[in-house]
């Protein structure tokens, strides 16, 4: 029930409440400090919202800093809701990704849901109609019930939101890791597109300029959402769930279209989502950010409960709500505007010159702190780092085959993995083609959704082998956006830019905090190289069950730009007689592969190198290749190495399978996970000009009218051979069958 | 305030995909008795009128549009709003 | 010729339909706001998109009964005009009794998105006679509550009076009725179905299969105003 007798400030600061809120002894301190007197209780509430990680990313900034932001294309880097870059004929594509982790460890449907919601805000908050749903998704290798059902849940639920709102899913990865259990990964991206003059930011500008609230009421559900995803999944603390916030994609559809409808109004001064932290973080962030106040009669404030306090109503995380501030003597036609669709919007306060966030409740002053202090000047950590024991172990590691008593059982094993296997099951539930702009779906390499109105496609993928990151952070981050680059080219785009998520354990250990700044290193590194900034992303901490952290998994989620849709290119094979090319060497490299977890039941040793000169040579060559249509179908070696990606390839046609041969040892030649390599079909009549074109690629065998795979070795012995309909059937249905098993 | 609580069920002839699904995962989980599941749904009406129109309106009101008869069942309670 | 696109509350793809109209027959087609139905009688034809309306809350298609479009939409029918409703449109239609039957959640109980093989059982509709009687087409479906049900009187009707228009023709994977993919009105004016033609009119985006029906829809109407 509500808290009618709130706490007064001494109390708060007597009885240390502010630790309950996530606030540290330091931080309490310095607020009281800063403000220059106790803070009473709702203002303790607005400083232990700011000053979360999810909002202030207080231990992450010194990390964050160091990404390259900018760009020609760059538009808007990180900062606002969402960031944007030029496509183009004055048109731009807006994206970001972030994390809906910890409520997905808790209710996995709504969890799951609500990520997407908020996401999709965070692109139509720019002025940007979302286009394009990306997700990637980890959980336990689903041997364990709860596993099995967090899975079932979170697919379902972020299919239930995307698919209401009319927003088509196009790509996405799912991994499956024990490091997982229990404590899965939920990270959502959405994409826009808009016209150059329509680009919103969240300003409160404008002194007496009217703030609307619009969408849905506020009630007491999400409160210290924010602090919450700042902290660790306790399996003990299951019983005590906080109240979560329920998505209603319905409401949010209205609001997307009344809220695309008013970014073309000259009333409109700014709009913000009310996400993490609710009205407190939209009220703060748009104040600061524009270098004004804002003052608001939380009386006003659109309730769903009785009797709810100001503390209650700013910390709210009540879903799919805009803060939007706009021009004075405007506010009724703006309500009109909204009032059209559905929408309640009311005024709840105006914009102010004293820079200070003001709120009144029941005529009084209830809170009343400079926006900049909660929303600039929150603490900033540099985190303890330090270097585990087991990095220097693995890196004395030699490269070693796991051992593999019989090829064909190997890769039939591998194709079955819930990592390798097909991803129907989970994208057959996403409208992937909503919109009728979906020109490739979740299955290829990347998901490409046409631009109407030219002849150019945006691609989109995410990525991130957390595997490679464990056992070197800084390699593993450098392959995260690699390979994510390699997943456009093979579909014949030029990445431009990336959003990522970056999961990973408590900051608090200095181990951890070390994996966290060199895959940021890796990550950086490869951004230079590949020419693609980072223009926004989100940061989810603490990712723990009992103690033990995840594989830190900085997802990558990369765009890039077709320039013409004549060079979509997929995985498939085409016809036969093509040629089958590898781009790249092969060594024995299994450090973090998927046979390696297979055989040895762990992970150990280096991670598979890359160059990341060698990387950026391969993909130019091979995209300009592509844009000179001398190929017939493309995808990169990845999970579970080159068998499955030659089997990958036959499955994604019809009736064709291939006669192929490898040099050096079968498994390494098979099974490696070496990085920066592709596998290509070309027509015969193109092989000279697309071998001129393209260094590194050396032939390997043709493409074959019969339904079969078959890989020998340099002297000509079957070292493997089987249908592509054993393969496929191993690989197509091996989720669905995980699933369905019996614990 | 008049409480009504409408229970909805999918008729007798129609296949409940929803209870298939449940009966086979309670069989799975051990409990065995399970012979068979329909899975329904509860509408919770508050509201004002006098006791002799309204079971005609809910009548109407299932008729209309809470009900799709062609598939669905249903029975209501009336009763008194808790706490009142 | 006119088409009207009718968009109910929170109507999700509005813009598929539109886009079909445009890219197969070309002709003048507008979005209508279902506050503004009355001005329906303008058009010629009446398209009611897939997606969700009303977050398919209580059952798909149930509250569009709520709006006064809903009156406008059964005048629409009764006038003899042509109404294609696919998908949500096909609930829309059921719910508002303009066709007969109802939908249960997909025997999957999952949402599904997939290609499926229809067969065309008539083609003499004013939708289909640019198909060929028996001809296999592949349409998209993406739906949870693809499951028509139609009890045996109601069945043995629609078989009578040849208003089955498409049925599945590979595994009738959602649970329909007699695999019952498409029927029509009495009249035969009004066509409703759970595939989605308006998502396969362009090779670039899944196939051709589905713009006959707009072919069918514009022949029918310029036949009757050749003059």
């Amino acid at each position: 029930m509500s808290i009618n007798h709130e706490p007064t400030a001494k109390q708060v600061k007597e009885q240390r409440l502010y630790l309950q809120m996530g606030m540290t002894e330091e931080e309490y301190t310095r607020a009281e400090e800063m403000l220059g007197r106790t803070p009473n209780y709702t203002e303790t509430g607005l400083f232990s919202a700011m000053w979360s990680e999810h909002c202030s990313y207080k231990s992450s900034k010194s990390v964050l800093r160091k990404f390259p932001t900018e760009g020609a294309r760059v538009l808007q880097g990180p900062g606002e809701g969402a960031g944007i870059v030029d496509i183009g004929d004055n048109q731009a594509a807006v994206f970001k990704m972030e994390s809906h982790n910890s409520p997905s460890a808790i209710e996995p449907f709504i969890g799951a849901a609500t990520g997407a919601g908020g996401i999709i805000r965070d692109v139509f908050s720019m002025g940007a109609r979302p286009v394009a749903l990306v997700n990637s998704l980890r959980f336990g290798d689903l041997t364990d019930p709860r596993d099995k059902f967090l899975f079932e849940e979170a697919v379902a639920g972020i299919a239930s939101y995307g698919n209401a709102m009319g927003i088509p899913t196009v790509a996405g990865e799912v991994q499956f890791d024990q490091c997982y259990s229990k404590r899965p990964l939920v990270n959502a991206m959405a994409v826009g597109l808009l016209n150059h003059e329509d680009i919103q930011k969240g300003l409160a500008a404008g002194v007496g300029n009217t703030v609307l609230y619009a969408g849905a009421t506020t009630g007491r559900d999400g409160i210290h959402g924010a602090t919450m995803s700042s902290s660790e999944v306790s399996i003990e603390e299951e019983n005590e769930l906080p109240v979560m916030q329920a998505g209603d994609p319905f409401i949010e559809k209205l609001l997307m279209e009344a809220c695309l409808e008013l970014v073309k109004s000259d009333a409109l001064i700014g709009i913000q989502d009310m996400g993490a932290a609710g009205l407190t973080s939209s009220a703060a962030e748009m104040a600061s950010k524009a270098g004004y106040g804002v003052e608001m009669n939380l009386n006003l404030v659109p309730q769903r409960e009785e009797n709810m306090t100001a503390y209650e109503m700013m910390l709210s995380e009540s879903q799919e709500r805009m803060l939007i501030v706009v021009k004075k003597g405007r506010e009724e036609e703006v309500i009109q505007l909204f009032t059209k669709y559905g929408i309640n919007a009311v005024a709840i306060g105006r914009v102010t010159d004293d820079k200070m966030l003001r709120l009144l409740h029941k005529g009084e002053i209830v809170a009343e702190v400079s926006a900049d202090l909660l929303a600039e000047d929150a603490p900033s950590y540099q985190k303890e780092s330090k270097e585990p024991a087991s990095f220097a172990e693995n890196q004395a590691m030699e490269n070693k085959e796991p051992q593999v008593a019989n090829l064909k059982d190997t890769l039939l094993e591998l194709l079955q993995r819930p990592t390798i296997a097909s991803k129907e099951w989970v994208y057959n539930q996403f409208d992937t083609g909503a919109r009728t702009s979906t020109v490739l779906a979740p299955g290829a390499s990347a998901g490409i959704i046409r631009v109407r109105g030219t002849n150019k496609g945006i691609a989109m993928t995410a990525d991130c082998n957390s595997r490679f990151i464990y056992l070197d952070p800084e390699t593993g981050g450098k392959i995260a956006v690699a390979e994510a680059a390699r997943n456009l080219i093979c579909s014949g785009a030029e990445p431009i830019a990336l959003t990522d998520c970056l999961n990973f354990g408590s900051p608090d250990k200095p181990e951890v905090f070390w994996q966290l700044e060199k895959s940021a290193a890796g990550i950086s590194e490869a951004c230079r190289k590949l020419n693609a900034p980072v223009i926004g992303g989100n940061v989810s901490l603490s990712n723990e069950v009992n103690g033990v952290p995840i594989y830190p998994t900085p997802t990558i989620g990369l765009v890039g730009l077709v320039h013409d849709l004549k060079h979509v290119t997929t995985p498939g094979f085409k016809q036969a007689g093509d040629a089958i090319y590898v781009i790249g060497q092969t060594a024995t490299e299994f450090g973090g592969s998927e046979l390696q977890q297979m055989v040895e039941g762990k992970i150990f040793g280096k991670s598979p190198a890359i160059d990341l000169d060698t990387e950026v040579k391969r993909q130019d060559q091979l995209l300009n290749a592509i844009q000179q249509g001398q190929i017939q179908s493309a995808a990169d070696l990845s999970e579970g190495g080159f068998a499955v990606a030659l089997c990958e390839k036959a499955f994604a046609a019809d009736g064709l399978g291939a006669d192929v041969t490898v040099e050096g040892s079968a498994v390494t030649a098979l099974f490696s996970e070496s990085q920066s390599r592709f596998l290509v079909t070309v027509k015969p009549e193109q092989v000279a000009a697309f071998e001129k074109n393209v260094q590194d690629a050396v032939k390997i065998g043709t493409v074959t009218d019969g339904e079969e795979v078959v890989i020998k070795d340099a002297e000509g012995t079957v070292l493997l051979e089987g249908t592509v309909e054993e393969f496929r059937a191993a690989w197509k249905g091996a989720i669905a069958c995980l699933l369905n098993s019996e614990d | 305030m008049t409480k009504v609580t409408i229970y909805v069920t999918l008729r007798e002839s129609v296949v409940d995909p929803q209870g298939i699904a449940t009966t086979d995962a309670l069989q799975k989980m051990g409990f065995e008795e399970v012979k068979s599941v329909r899975v329904g749904k509860l509408i919770e009406l508050e509201l004002d009128g006098s006791e002799q129109t309204i079971e005609t309106r809910v009548k109407e009101m299932c008729d209309n549009l809470l009900i799709n008869k062609v598939i669905e069942d249903y029975r209501f309670e009336v009763g008194e709003v808790a706490g009142q | 010729m006119k088409f009207a696109v009718l968009v109910f509350p929170g109507l999700t793809c509005d813009l598929d339909m539109y886009h079909a109209v445009e890219e197969t027959v070309k002709q003048e087609v507008e979005y209508v706001w279902h506050t503004e139905a009355d001005r329906l009688g303008q058009f010629d034809a009446l398209l009611l998109p897939t997606g969700t309306s009303y977050g398919n809350y209580l059952r798909p298609g149930a509250l569009a009964k709520s709006s006064p479009a809903c009156q406008e939409l059964q005048k629409f029918a009764e006038s003899g005009k042509l109404v294609l409703g696919v998908g949500n449109g096909f609930h829309i239609l059921v719910e508002a009794g303009i066709l007969p039957g109802g939908f249960l959640r997909n025997n999957s109980l999952k949402f599904r998105s997939a290609q499926v093989k229809l067969q065309v059982e008539n083609t003499s509709t004013a939708f289909t006679k640019e198909y060929s009687k028996g001809q296999k087409i592949t349409l998209p479906v993406a739906n949870e509550f693809g499951n028509y049900y139609a009890d045996e009187a109601t069945v043995e009707e629609l078989k009578s009076s040849n208003r089955i228009i498409f049925t599945y023709a590979g595994e009738n994977e959602d649970g329909s009725t007699a695999a019952i993919a498409g029927i029509t009105n009495e009249k035969g004016n009004v066509l409703g179905m759970m595939p989605l033609p308006e998502r396969a009119v362009e090779e670039l985006i899944g196939g051709t299969d589905g713009a006959p029906i707009f072919h069918s829809i514009l022949n029918n109407w310029s036949e009757k105003h050749v003059n």
